[in-house]
């Protein structure tokens, strides 16, 4: 699944895109918790989560996360997504809450991955 | 430990959320330059933003020093915190001392250690109360 499928089946808007826009998505984890994220993923994947903060964007980079996708209408601040720029990491928002974005992707063919 | 080709040395902040992870990010962008296998680069990068995620969230901050040998990589990261009461049930999956403040970042679900010894082929922790914990973190190349 391509960065412009995962945003039209979740209804998101980009707000960094980095050099990764033809990565292939084919996994995705939806967690709010980094320790969880840090110590159950194996691949390169797509996270889901509602929590704002910069280490949302350094765990993305030390876990090899090409795509963030904050939920729930969250917005990242300036800082993180300088953060994520520098990092190439893709950021989007979606107004849709946790379980209806990983729903919507999981109907759409993206499975799980570690959380 | 391997004779040291490159030695890099970091200040780790206390509680400073914007900065940290950037020695761990600093140490695997020259891993990468390097040309360091993937994986180890990986493992690398989760053990010792692990390791410096405890030094600024429980520690007041401290430093890290990462060895990168001929056959091995050894991360030393030392803080000034309080230092562990009981490093064997540190080491269990799930317990946790992190303050409400930390578990709101999402950290402090009691994985950190157990995950940095997941991906390490040794951990040696010295902690003494009321002066702070020293991790040495080694990862073999062949590993």
């Amino acid at each position: 699944m391509k960065l412009k499928d995962i945003t039209r089946i979740i209804n998101g808007s980009v707000v960094c895109e980095g050099n990764c826009s033809d990565v292939e998505f084919i996994s995705a984890c939806g967690s709010d918790l980094m320790s969880d994220v840090m110590a159950f993923l194996k691949n390169e994947t797509l996270l889901l989560t509602g929590l704002i903060n910069p280490q949302v964007i350094r765990t993305a980079e030390m876990m090899d996360i090409k795509a963030v996708v904050f939920v729930r209408g969250k917005k990242p601040d300036s800082k993180m997504v300088e953060l994520a720029l520098e990092k190439d990491i893709i950021l989007v928002t979606t107004d849709y809450p946790m379980f209806v974005a990983c729903g919507k992707l999981y109907s759409a063919g993206m499975r799980e991955e570690g959380c | 430990m391997s004779n040291g080709i490159l030695t890099l040395v970091y200040d780790i902040p206390a509680m400073d959320m914007i900065s940290a992870g950037e020695a761990s990010s600093n140490v695997k962008k020259k891993l990468k330059q390097l040309g360091v296998n993937p994986l180890i680069v990986k493992k690398v990068s989760i053990s010792m933003y692990e390791a410096e995620m405890n030094a600024v969230i429980h520690a007041n901050g401290g430093s890290a020093t990462v060895n990168i040998g001929t056959d091995e990589i050894v991360i030393i990261i030392e803080d000034r915190g309080p230092g562990i009461e009981n490093i064997d049930l540190a080491m269990k999956e799930g317990y946790s001392t992190a303050s409400d403040e930390v578990r709101q970042m999402g950290f402090g679900a009691g994985m950190g250690l157990p995950n940095i010894k997941k991906n390490s082929d040794s951990l040696n922790i010295e902690s003494e109360i009321g002066k702070g914990t020293r991790l040495e973190i080694a990862i073999k190349f062949t590993s």
